[in-house]
């Protein structure tokens, strides 16, 4: 896309010139800052992983015989077998049901869509070992509605699956929702016109106007599945998959450059989806022309009824899922006492950290929420507004969208072999809070990073150009106008970064130390030991958290609209 | 007022973080002990030893030796604590541990400390590995009650059994260790792999077995007395058996890491490791002491284990510890799915 620079557009007198250049030096600087972080956090920890994978247990070249190694111990290449068909279940699964809610959302006069919207995001405030901690209680062994399964364990792919469907739902209805609301309803006039019926409508309309759509959901969930861990961890009972082989070969075995091959068998279909998810976003760009005309659903009972009682069973099944969880941990003695209480929340009983790992994870959230959104914010800006970024600005807008490609568990390996690398002066920082917090930046770094940009480019680039024929340097633009501007993308890009490091278990379980444990770790660590109450309770701990930061973006919106946006109304 | 509420909340989370650089001496310390013994034992550890402050890093047995090995060029352990004595001699023979006899050690129990002088090791308790039984299951699924090792082969328990994987669990390998040590080994290996056909899981921690059954996922659990014991006092549905046909037994032990930089502070936690004050902490959750004469507290012990103790030669097995577990990896770690 073509940029309008403020010194294209406007002459400047020399004093002012100057002053520009000094305005180019900060702000090239700034460039290099974000350049540095993701090349600790992102581009060599990726390297080092990559050349470990080649390497023996003492460092010495090992040419291919790790790979070897891993193509001839048959319970690694199951685990990748595994893990590609519990990924495309899921995926056959949730992509045809996310996309039938969003078509209800977006298509229908179906009452309450504002909160069917509201409730197809729970599952992205909770951990994903929530779900499957109630999927337990519900189908193990004791569990209420067990008869369901008819005589199939819940161990293993059944509940891996169900358990992923809940937690992948949210990222497939919010692209399917995007893909739906975005139509040309002169498509369907004409269809109308032809006297085209419904059924040939759906099939030649709106189906493949959402094909990109259908893909990028289909893609992100395929991914989403592969590459978490904390489902498989929780009910994947002996049924291996690469994620928790990761997990095996280097927390179990300390194995680290058997660990380093199965990471990137697991970088392979997340980069494969990557590359997919970046074709199909093109396409989709330019099937909409500047001449479409909006579409708007009138109502019709015999679409919006049925649309209503399936978003109700599915939004049921979602908030069921989490009071089951909730429920399942305020009881005494699952199953056989089940009186209430609070004991199952008095932490330090069952993990030495206590509530402190619920802290260290609100002060890791709080610091990567807003050292994040800083970096990601300013970044963009030099990227989008800055004078001339360069060769630097392309590589910086590429890296950028990398970590998306990147798995947690990957990241996080990575990270252990490049820190405590013993010739690594940042070496210190192994353990500490400012590694996760650097970890989960870079981890969450893309999403943020296109909020940012999207924000940005709907500002008109006159204010810096009037800005800079006034003298007024760069930055004190971007504080005094295109900050409050975009203030409500910026409070969006926080509460993600918050939310996400909030819940996260992939990135972080390599990388904590004696007293920074995450309590996401920390329900790992109870459900590995058996207390199943303990890590629910704890699940529920976090997702009151990440709740309590969603409401207080949600109850600050209107004051935030209006101190910042009146502009956008005429 | 928006500025100074957004300079206090900054202030707020990076406090803790000058806050981390303080006066007392920080030991760093390894131990595979349970998780709700850590923050009893850290108390009264730091109460007795005002100027010393123990972070705990915690996994189970196995994960904390292979951490422990893997990072023994660069380590950031200063002490091991509440580490079976297996993984301890492994490590004697890697050339680990700081060698250092704390005061007070030679009153313990003599097969319960370092035959080494200067001392390697110290104990602090033994625990058996034992049978969870939960009654309302086996009701449920008929299943018998079973007083051997060798009973838990009959077919109808089927999927019924979950046992820990010795690769990771301290109880698991303890509780191979103990059969070999009363089959011999090849016969061992034969009862492994048919047992094998009636286990529905492996786990990665020595309590879960236990914890599981107490909540009824399964019928029975091979796990570790103590957690047993503990899960019965707080009324769950289950039988604590101690198989007669011999039980493997293992020690948790302390170490002072050799190249620690906190070598001073690390000898005083090592002699307050084996005081009577020390051994009473353990006392509330074990029942066989290192120091003799004290009395522990934790009760529902069954009282005749102490006698199927098989005898055992704790570093003939931790010599070979790492081929008893790859050959146990090769036979049964490939697990592909769960039976029913």
């Amino acid at each position: 896309m073509p940029e309008t620079r403020p010194d294209g557009t406007v002459a400047l007198p020399a004093a002012a010139q100057q002053r520009v250049a000094g305005d180019a030096l900060l702000l090239r600087g700034g460039l290099w800052i974000t350049a540095s972080v993701l090349a600790i956090g992102l581009v060599l920890p990726l390297a080092t992983l990559f050349v470990r994978a080649f390497e023996d247990r003492d460092g010495g070249f090992a040419g291919l015989e790790n790979f070897g190694r891993y193509v001839t111990t048959p319970t690694l290449l199951a685990a990748a077998g595994n893990s590609l068909w519990i990924a495309a279940a899921t995926t056959a699964i949730v992509v045809p049901v996310a996309f039938f809610y969003a078509y209800a959302l977006t298509r229908s006069c179906m009452p309450m869509q504002a909160l069917f919207r509201t409730v197809m995001l729970i599952p992205v405030l909770a951990p994903s070992l929530l779900p499957a901690l109630a999927l337990v209680y519900l189908f193990g062994n004791q569990g209420m509605l067990k008869g369901l399964l008819l005589g199939h364990s819940v161990y293993g792919p059944i509940g891996i699956v169900m358990a992923q469907c809940f937690y992948c739902f949210p990222h497939a209805a919010i692209i399917m929702a995007v893909a739906l609301a975005t139509t040309d309803a002169r498509f369907y006039e004409a269809a109308e016109a032809l006297r085209a019926g419904r059924g040939r409508i759906f099939a030649t309309v709106t189906l493949p106007g959402a094909r990109y759509g259908l893909v990028s959901a289909a893609v992100v969930v395929f991914t989403l599945v592969v590459t978490d861990f904390g489902i498989p961890k929780v009910i994947g009972g002996q049924f291996p998959v690469l994620a928790t082989d990761v997990y095996k070969q280097v927390v179990g075995l300390q194995d680290f450059n058997m660990g380093a091959v199965v990471g990137l068998v697991l970088l392979l279909p997340a980069i494969g989806a990557y590359l997919l998810d970046r074709w199909a976003q093109g396409k989709r760009a330019a099937t909409l022309s500047g001449r479409a005309v909006p579409y708007a659903p009138r109502p019709r009972r015999q679409r919006d009824l049925p649309l209503l009682v399936f978003c109700l069973g599915v939004a049921s099944v979602l908030a069921g899922l989490l009071g089951v969880a909730a429920w399942g941990s305020v009881i005494r003695f699952w199953p056989y006492n089940l009186s209430l209480t609070l004991d199952n929340y008095d932490f330090a009983r069952f993990d030495a950290a206590g509530w402190d790992s619920l802290l260290v994870s609100v002060r890791m959230a709080g610091l990567a929420a807003i050292l994040g959104t800083v970096l990601i914010f300013c970044t963009a800006w030099l990227l989008e507004r800055g004078t001339r970024p360069g060769r630097l600005g392309s590589i910086l807008r590429f890296a950028a969208t990398l970590p998306l490609a990147v798995p947690g568990l990957v990241l996080g390996l990575a990270f252990i072999l490049f820190f405590n690398h013993p010739a690594n002066p940042l070496g210190v920082l192994y353990g500490t809070l400012a590694i996760l917090v650097l970890n989960s930046v870079v981890h969450f770094y893309t999403v943020a990073h296109l909020t940012a940009v999207t924000a940005i480019r709907q500002l008109d680039p006159e204010f810096e150009a009037a800005s800079a024929s006034l003298k007024v340097p760069a930055w004190l633009t971007c504080w005094r106008v295109t900050v409050p501007m975009c203030l409500p993308a910026i409070l969006d890009i926080a509460v993600y970064l918050f939310v996400n490091t909030m819940t996260t278990v992939s990135a972080v379980i390599f990388l904590y130390g004696p007293d920074t444990k995450p309590a996401s770790v920390a329900v790992v660590h109870m459900d590995e030991a058996g207390q199943a109450s303990a890590a629910a309770a704890m699940a529920v701990a976090i997702l009151g958290v990440t709740l309590s930061a969603k409401l207080l973006q949600l109850g600050t919106a209107r004051l935030v609209e209006r101190a910042t946006q009146r502009w956008r109304r005429r | 007022m928006f500025r100074r509420t957004i300079a206090f909340g900054l202030s707020l989370l990076l406090a803790p973080l000058a806050a981390e650089a303080q006066q007392r001496t920080r030991l760093t310390v390894y131990t595979a002990l349970e998780n709700e013994q850590l923050q009893p034992l850290k108390q009264a550890a730091e109460a007795a030893l005002r100027d010393i402050e123990i972070a705990w890093v915690r996994d189970s047995t196995g994960v904390i030796t292979a951490r422990l090995i893997a990072e023994r060029q660069n380590p950031r352990a200063d002490m091991i604590w509440g580490v079976s004595v297996f993984s301890l001699l492994q490590m004697e023979g890697l050339d680990m541990l700081e060698p250092y006899t704390p005061l007070g050690a030679e009153a313990l129990r003599p097969n319960f400390r370092s035959d080494r002088k200067p001392m390697t090791w110290t104990g602090m308790d033994a625990f058996v590995s034992a049978i969870c039984f939960n009654t309302v299951v086996a009701q449920a699924r008929n299943l018998p009650r079973p007083t051997t090792w060798a009973d838990l082969l009959n077919p109808a328990f089927r999927g019924q059994i979950v046992m820990p994987n010795p690769a990771s669990s301290g109880t698991g390998f303890l509780t191979i260790a103990g059969w070999m040590g009363s089959m011999g080994e090849a016969p061992a290996w034969d009862f492994m792999t048919k047992l094998h056909e009636n286990v529905q899981v492996y786990t990665h921690s020595g309590s879960a077995p236990c914890n599981n059954t107490a909540r009824g996922e399964y019928g029975v659990g091979i796990s570790l007395d103590m957690r047993a014991v503990t899960l019965k006092n707080q009324g769950a549905p289950i039988e604590i058996i101690v198989p007669t046909d011999g039980v493997g037994f293992d020690m948790e032990g302390t170490a002072i890491h050799r190249g620690t930089r906190n070598a001073e502070a690390a000898k005083r936690l090592a002699d307050w490791a084996v005081t009577r004050d020390a051994m009473e902490m353990y006392g509330r959750w074990y029942a066989v002491l290192a120091l003799p004469g004290v009395q522990p507290t934790v009760r529902g012990y069954p009282a005749e284990f102490e006698q199927r103790l098989v005898s055992m030669d704790f570093r003939a097995i931790a010599t070979r510890r790492d081929q008893i577990l790859r050959d146990w990896a090769a036979r049964f770690d490939g697990k592909s799915a769960p039976r029913n």
